[in-house]
């Protein structure tokens, strides 16, 4: 296809929670500033794919990681390269949103602060700018000092977009982000994600279908640890070329 | 229709007997205060105010004031707990975030084993085990670095008896650290894994993850893991008499010389009050003591008040 750029490439990559073999020689690839969703049932390994993308399997010893991720041509699973910066470029936003207990304006800077040393104008520039790109800024911009627990579920959720765009990562996974909040705050995330593709790569695990279809540019349909199908989005859910994800979009199972 | 009334009688019973019972405590706490303002009116009425500065404790001249056993219980305890906070917060951080399964269990239970050994075990390798060693090689070391500052120099000066306010204090904060550092545990454990991977997931280290996350998030439950310390380094008595030295006479701030504490002073006095004054000025320190707790307790109340104004965890 044209104009597309392979932002991540995962090659021959199995994944082990201890001895549960959890995923099983995955091949895929990622494009830059599109969104990629992973579907398929629960338990097929697609949270799991998601969290090797940052490495957030190492903060759990029993959990191992075997094969190769290469982003921008590096291995990401490299035991040189530091999680730290990974984490820098590859962002991410939970199942429920997770306001760390601090000011709303805190809950930006915070993240800023580990990789960048701002001046307080720039980092004011920097939490502004990413609460824009989040669209919480009109809604936050009078309470920037209140705690970012008192916002409401979507709000907060939006502020975990902003809290991880504010780093300026390259990709963005998202772990189910709207699976706790209600239609309208999630139409409003759907519609940012679409905005945000412009700037970022977007990665998202969701185990809501009609979701998938509507944001996502391709998709990764999983089932057992493997990856069954993978493709553009329109083509997988029109017509897919496995029997089993047909099955499974049409809701015949899962 | 008898069951039901059956049912409802039950229910009365059972609410009066739950409400005597949780009145019961207010009755006791009312009656432990009235009975030791009334047991310390005698030394009340003598001393007046001046009991809370005089310094001097002198039973044959029946002359009594609690300055020197006040400045002990408070300069031993601030001592543990200036050693037992952080040395728990690592505890407590490496057993939650960073101690290998295998580990984890073990240390624990030691930790909790720890804060089961009675006080006077502690007291007694504090004076045969402890001071010797403490007074061979850790005081003339603090007189050599931290004696020679300034002002915080006359805080190391003086012997190195082994046996003192400092000793007192390293002693406590041995016997806090078990409390402090199982109730920052607990707390750090109930922190949500996603909330903290949300913190990872930007490229935090485990320590920023820790101090600028976990600790906020649990701070109501770390700092009643500290007072809980400090209630028990207060009111002491065991460890604190056989390290403290037990003197009336104050003999300078450094913490190398021997004083008194308020549970010290009870424990060794009170069979040998012989004259009533003296008793009733036992029992107006065992009335300070109170105060201090009461004190303190309330301040970390206030304390947790203003944190949750200041934009933590309300909604």
């Amino acid at each position: 296809m044209p104009g597309l750029t392979t932002q991540i490439s995962i090659r021959n990559f199995d994944f082990y929670y201890g001895k549960y073999h959890a995923l099983k020689n995955v091949n895929l690839d990622v494009y830059g500033r599109k969104i990629t969703s992973f579907i398929g049932p629960s338990g097929c390994g697609k949270s799991t794919l998601l969290r090797t993308l940052n490495r957030m399997y190492d903060l759990y010893p029993d959990q191992r990681a075997v094969g190769e991720i290469l982003l921008d041509g590096r291995n990401i699973l490299d035991r040189n390269v530091s999680v730290n910066e990974l984490r820098a470029k590859v962002g991410m936003v939970f199942q429920k949103p997770t306001p760390f207990p601090m000011s709303i304006y805190e809950n930006i800077a915070f993240g800023v602060r580990l990789h960048e040393r701002l001046s307080r104008v720039e980092m004011d520039d920097r939490v502004e700018w990413a609460l824009r790109k989040a669209a919480l800024w009109e809604e936050a911009k009078d309470k920037l000092q209140n705690s970012g627990m008192s916002l409401s579920g979507g709000q907060q959720q939006r502020l975990c977009i902003a809290r991880g765009i504010a780093v300026k990562p390259e990709v963005l996974l998202l772990d189910e982000p709207t699976s706790a909040l209600d239609p309208i705050s999630t139409m409003r995330i759907e519609e940012l994600l679409n905005e945000l593709k412009e700037d970022f790569t977007i990665v998202m695990v969701t185990h809501n279908m009609q979701q998938a279809a509507r944001v996502s540019d391709f998709t990764a349909y999983m089932y057992l640890g493997e990856l069954i199908e993978f493709g553009v989005t329109d083509e997988v859910f029109v017509k897919p070329k496995m029997k089993a994800t047909e099955d499974y979009i049409t809701g015949r199972f899962g | 229709m008898s069951s039901t009334r059956q049912g409802k009688l039950g229910d009365w019973i059972f609410f009066n007997l739950t409400r005597f019972f949780a009145l019961f405590v207010l009755l006791m706490l009312g009656g432990t205060v009235a009975s030791l303002v009334h047991g310390a009116w005698p030394a009340i009425e003598r001393f007046g105010p001046s009991f809370l500065w005089s310094g001097e404790w002198n039973p044959p001249m029946e002359r009594f004031g609690a300055l020197i056993p006040i400045y002990g219980t408070l300069a031993t305890s601030l001592i543990a707990l200036i050693i037992a906070v952080p040395v728990s917060f690592g505890i407590a951080i490496f057993l939650t975030e960073m101690a290998p399964v295998w580990l984890k269990r073990p240390l624990g239970i030691a930790i909790e084993l720890l804060a089961g050994v009675p006080s006077i075990v502690y007291g007694m390798w504090g004076l045969l085990v402890f001071s010797p060693v403490f007074a061979k090689y850790a005081q003339p070391m603090l007189a050599a670095t931290l004696g020679k500052l300034p002002v915080v120099g006359e805080l190391f000066s003086g012997p190195a008896l082994g046996i003192g306010i400092l000793s007192a204090g390293v002693v406590l904060a041995i016997m806090t650290i078990p409390f402090i550092a199982s109730v920052m545990r607990d707390v750090f454990d109930v922190t949500p894994p996603m909330l903290k991977e949300s913190a990872y997931g930007l490229g935090a280290t485990t320590w920023e993850v820790v101090w600028h996350v976990v600790l906020p998030y649990t701070k109501v439950g770390v700092i009643g893991g500290v007072m809980l310390g400090l209630g028990r380094a207060l009111g002491e008595t065991m460890a604190v008499t056989f390290l403290i030295g037990n003197m009336n006479v104050f003999g300078g701030f450094s913490l190398f010389l021997p004083g008194n504490s308020i549970a010290s002073a009870l424990a060794n006095e009170f069979a040998e009050a012989d004259s009533p004054i003296y008793a009733a000025s036992l029992i107006e320190l065992g009335l300070i003591l109170f105060f201090i707790t009461f004190v303190v307790l309330s301040l970390s109340k206030l304390l947790l008040m203003q944190l949750s104004r200041r934009g933590g965890l309300e909604t």
